[in-house]
């Protein structure tokens, strides 16, 4: 009897295929592409409006274009699921103790919740439409 | 009438006489009350002895019986042939070298977990004669879901960041790591700092979550791993607002 343990080569590129929670994983951290994408956007905005007006207005005729919308309407949804997925995942990062018993997970998605909508009214109130 | 059956489809392999494991089909008899651990039990005490396996408990206590059962990490005795479809496909637990048949080298768990120094730390020695170390119920229920861990290897198994890096100090060593940090009786925290809040530590984990899904004993290590993390990274700022302040 011999020792020759047998060692099964796992994809380096493939192995997310292999199960569905594997696929969410990548879906998730997927959505953070578009999001990086968007605010590069924002970025090039930003450099359009220090070179002027005639060039900025070409900026935003361009996001509200076609092409523009579509890709604003996907980023909303993919940072929307992002936000889902890590408000989701927050009770096992950050439980909470009452005494002696942990605070239910969802009492703390709900308030991750409350504290987006909040922020997201503020932001809105302050900065006012965007249109 | 013929007797209702179940086909196990098990993985084989003879590091004696085969370059590569193969699959052998074994029909066994349906049971409403067994697992796949009762099947698999049939299959070596009447059709074919040679098949190596480990089990002891039967009772989802003792770790021992983990596999891949159609392609899910699980624990054999806690899977039941009625929840299973007809042809069961049976491998050894996944990221790991296959020593025979559905037998795993742990060797690399092992000392992983050894290493993460999964004993209480004490502040200070105390004797028999000194008593016990007093713990209130509500410094006991801070850490108590991560006491569960019964080392069965299914997280190692479900987890891709382990399958891709064999440095990764993996989930159930860092659960348990931090199980002995959360513990009011242990001071042990920063000697285990070197190998938990290092890279192959909990920064190798990006929270896929798996291991969490597959445990059969609900210790999360995945939440172990995250609050590791927020700790780790609150005592790299720290070190910068209050440098006097040395471990």
């Amino acid at each position: 009897m011999s020792r020759r343990p047998y060692i099964r080569e796992v994809s380096k590129t493939g192995w997310w295929l292999k199960q569905p929670r594997y696929i969410r994983y990548m879906a998730r951290e997927l959505t953070s592409l578009f999001i990086g994408i968007y605010v590069l956007i924002l970025i090039a905005g930003l450099h359009r409006l220090s070179q002027g007006q005639a060039e900025y207005e070409m900026f935003l005729a361009s996001a509200k274009g076609p092409v523009g919308l579509v890709f604003a309407i996907v980023a909303l949804a993919f940072a929307i699921y992002h936000s889902y997925t890590w408000f989701e995942v927050t009770p096992k990062a950050m439980p909470l103790m009452l005494g002696k018993k942990h605070l239910p997970g969802a009492i703390i998605v709900a308030a991750h919740w409350l504290g987006f909508f909040v922020a997201s009214t503020l932001l809105w109130l302050i900065v006012g439409s965007p249109v | 009438m013929t007797e209702r059956t179940v086909e196990l489809e098990v993985l084989r392999y003879d590091p004696d006489k085969d370059d590569a494991p193969g699959f052998q089909t074994y029909t066994v008899p349906y049971r409403e009350d067994w697992v796949v651990l009762d099947a698999i039990n049939y299959v070596k005490d009447e059709l074919d002895r040679t098949l190596s396996y480990r089990w002891s408990c039967h009772m989802a206590v003792c770790g021992s019986c983990g596999m891949m059962i159609n392609g899910e990490p699980s624990l054999s005795c806690h899977t039941f042939l009625r929840d299973c479809p007809e042809k069961i496909r049976i491998e050894p637990l996944q990221n790991f070298p296959v020593e025979r048949d559905l037998v795993v080298v742990m060797d690399d768990f092992i000392d992983k977990l050894g290493s993460v120094k999964p004993y209480i730390v004490a502040k200070e020695e105390r004797s028999v004669d000194d008593g016990e170390y007093l713990q209130t119920p509500a410094q006991l229920a801070k850490f108590k879901q991560y006491t569960a861990c019964i080392n069965c290897l299914l997280c190692y198994s479900a987890c891709p960041q382990y399958a891709l890096n064999d440095d990764f100090v993996g989930p159930a060593a860092l659960a348990l790591a931090h199980r002995y940090n959360l513990d009011s009786r242990d001071v042990g925290r920063s000697a285990r700092e070197d190998v938990v809040a290092s890279n192959p530590g909990i920064w190798e984990c990006s929270f896929v979550g798996a291991c969490s899904e597959v445990c059969p004993k609900s210790v999360d290590p995945a939440a172990a791993i995250q609050q590791t993390k927020i700790a780790s990274a609150g005592d790299y700022f720290m070190k910068f607002l209050m440098p006097w302040k040395r471990k």
